[in-house]
């Protein structure tokens, strides 16, 4: 690839706009940004560098997919879960509050010219991830199925977003038992009886990685996964990133950051 | 108009910043012109093909990092057909770095590399050697030696000998590689650190010991830089936690002639380039013409020499 041909990545300033609970877990962040920094595939990613909160230092970067995002608005938006010192400290940004960001990074989800039914099986925070694909479907008038997951009723997040979308969005919870394996698998395989699949798109759970790569096998159907991996440069240099995929009959080693982190069901390995 | 050239034996480079071994890639250059750059630094190859350690190979320290990366490897083949290429296209000096268990390797592969569009060979002599006791070949003057005669007989390239901090005896190991023929100096590499969990107990990075690099590593490089400094005559590009340009001048007095920049780049991707302007910006105000009248400038006259030289004993 030639210098001028490359995509550009760009560190910039942004403002918080807001930064509210959703529930007791997750925060929806919403920032301006430069326009320049906006042109993003979904599934692309952006690395935020946190502040830092009480004495706490988060001295990497944390990467985070793009949630919702507006050229026109100049807005970007990060669904995250509170986990450690790095989210917690972004947890504390208020109004007004200068945030860095790096981005936008990665190889995004690519929506083949041919699919018009395509299926988002998202569990917990993947659903950040899936969200502006869901977005994208919809603008390109694909027929788009969203399956969302989650431990509780309460859990389940951003159902009115996929609602808009989607006449099709079905929800499971490990509470009433709906989000088990066998219950996805008869689900989806009712879905396949119902009406024609031309990919499959998830996020993050080993379980439906598992599941997934079974289904797209035996019916011969592709499918998309996210996957994530602790990062420290996040654009490809240091090799930090790396998950084993099975292409051919070899086992390689391939970075989060820069080859994915969208990968090929069929490559991905359970882990 | 401030001269920033430097000249690193024969290779002149047009500043005297640039990335680390390990720390860059092609890859940024979706972030800036990397032709700004003094020079390019590859990644290590080595001559078998190595998948590198398991993950997690990163963890965050206080205002550093640990990784365990474990050196990778697609070979000398893929380095000439895919790496080597993307670099003639700058106009940039092109430093390639190696590594092997035993001096003939480091010979075996510093031949095949020696080819055109290779401007430098950076020697990683901070890996172990595994004829003799596993130790770093770098940690002691007699290793250190071995190796760089033994590539300066095989190549007419450039050689520059990338030192490791986990050392006593940085001064004598400094003084090996000059008298083996060594055509700079590269001080230093990561320093051997390790991190437990306190919930887990598990140690945080897969490999359970990793290379400490980042700010807190500066100070210790520093004075390594100083000591180096005093024993060799030929250039030395300092290497370790630099983040600003305040950094890069501190560096040049103590004795560098150029600096290498790594994990600041992880965390402000353009670093380099605000490194480049800052310097610049230090040499007018202070009326320097030229930076490479800054080496080695550090007002130390009232120190005996000795004090200065002394290993630990403060
Ligand atoms: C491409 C990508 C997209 C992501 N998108 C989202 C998202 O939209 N919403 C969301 O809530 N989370 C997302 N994550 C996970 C998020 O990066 C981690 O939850 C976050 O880094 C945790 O940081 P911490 O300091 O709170 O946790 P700590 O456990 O204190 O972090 C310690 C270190 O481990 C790293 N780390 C911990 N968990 C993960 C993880 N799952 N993936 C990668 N690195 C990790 C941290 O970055 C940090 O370097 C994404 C991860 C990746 C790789
Ligand atoms: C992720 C990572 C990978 C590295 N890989 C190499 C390498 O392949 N060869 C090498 O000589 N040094 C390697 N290093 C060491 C750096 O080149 C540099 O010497 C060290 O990080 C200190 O500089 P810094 O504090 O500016 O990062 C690596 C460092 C990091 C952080
Ligand atoms: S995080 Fe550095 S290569 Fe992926």
């Amino acid at each position: 690839m030639d210098n001028k041909s490359r995509i550009k990545i760009y560190e910039v300033d942004t403002e918080v706009i807001s930064n509210n609970y959703i529930n007791n877990d997750y925060k929806h962040l919403i920032l301006r940004a430069p326009s320049r920094a906006l042109d993003i595939v979904p599934g692309q990613f952006f690395h935020l560098q946190c502040p830092t909160f009480e004495g706490s230092i988060s001295f990497l970067r944390r990467p985070m997919s793009v949630y919702q995002f507006s050229k026109k608005e100049k807005q970007i938006e990060f669904l995250y879960k509170l986990h450690g010192k790095g989210t917690r400290a972004i947890s504390n940004l208020k109004k007004n509050n200068i945030f860095n960001i790096v981005g936008p990074l990665g190889k995004g989800f690519l929506l083949e010219e041919n699919y018009k039914n395509i299926v988002l099986i998202a569990r917990g925070v993947g659903l950040a991830t899936l969200a502006p694909l869901g977005n994208l479907a919809f603008e390109k008038g694909i027929n788009l199925t969203v399956i969302c997951s989650a431990r509780s009723k309460e859990h389940l997040m951003s159902i009115d977003l996929f609602n808009s979308l989607s006449n099709k969005v079905i929800t499971v919870t490990d509470n009433d038992g709906s989000s088990s394996m066998v219950n996805l698998e008869l689900l989806i395989n009712n879905l396949m009886l119902s009406q024609s699949v031309d990919a499959f798109f998830t996020c993050g759970s080993n379980r439906i990685l598992k599941l997934l790569k079974k289904l797209c096998g035996l019916n011969n159907i592709p499918g998309q996964i996210a996957l994530e991996q602790q990062m420290a440069c996040g654009i490809g240099m240091c090799f930090c990133c790396v998950r084993p995929f099975e292409i051919g009959n070899k086992i390689i080693q391939k970075r989060v950051c820069n080859e994915g982190p969208v990968f090929r069901i069929s490559e991905a390995l359970p882990w | 108009m401030v001269d920033l050239r430097i000249n690193i034996g024969d290779i002149i480079l047009k500043n005297p910043i640039m990335p680390a071994s390990g720390t860059f890639s092609e890859d940024l250059a979706s972030v800036f012109d990397i032709d700004l750059l003094g020079a390019h630094v590859a990644k290590t190859i080595t001559t078998e093909i190595r998948s590198g350690n398991a993950t997690p190979r990163v963890s965050e320290s206080g205002y550093n990092m640990l990784n365990s990366i474990g050196i990778p490897s697609k070979g000398i083949e893929d380095f000439k057909k895919n790496i080597l290429p993307i670099y003639k296209e700058y106009n940039t000096p092109f430093i390639a770095s190696v590594s092997a268990p035993s001096a003939d390797g480091f010979a075996y592969i510093c031949d095949k590399i020696s080819v055109p569009g290779v401007d430098a060979i950076e020697i990683n002599i901070s890996c172990p050697n595994i004829e003799d006791d596993g130790k770093a070949f770098a940690m002691r003057p007699n290793s250190t030696f071995k190796v760089i005669e033994k590539v300066r007989s095989i190549t007419n390239i450039p050689i520059w000998a990338k030192l490791t901090p986990n050392t006593g005896e940085i001064m004598e190991v400094a003084k090996a590689a000059q008298d083996a023929g060594a055509n700079a100096l590269v001080v230093a590499n990561t320093i051997l650190a390790m991190q437990i969990d306190i919930k887990t107990y598990k140690p945080s990075l897969g490999n359970i010991m990793g290379g400490l690099s980042g700010p807190g590593l500066k100070p210790i490089v520093l004075r390594m830089v100083y000591q180096c400094s005093k024993v060799v005559d030929i250039p030395i590009i300092g290497c370790g936690g630099i983040s600003n340009f305040e950094d890069v001048i501190e560096f040049i007095l103590a004795g560098s002639s150029a600096v290498q920049v790594g994990t600041a780049t992880f965390i402000n991707p353009c670093v380099m380039l605000s490194i480049l302007s800052g310097i610049k910006g230090y040499c007018e105000e202070n009326k320097v013409s030229k930076i490479s009248d800054l080496i080695g400038l550090v007002d130390d006259k009232n120190t005996p020499d000795t004090f200065a030289l002394m290993e630990i004993d403060i």
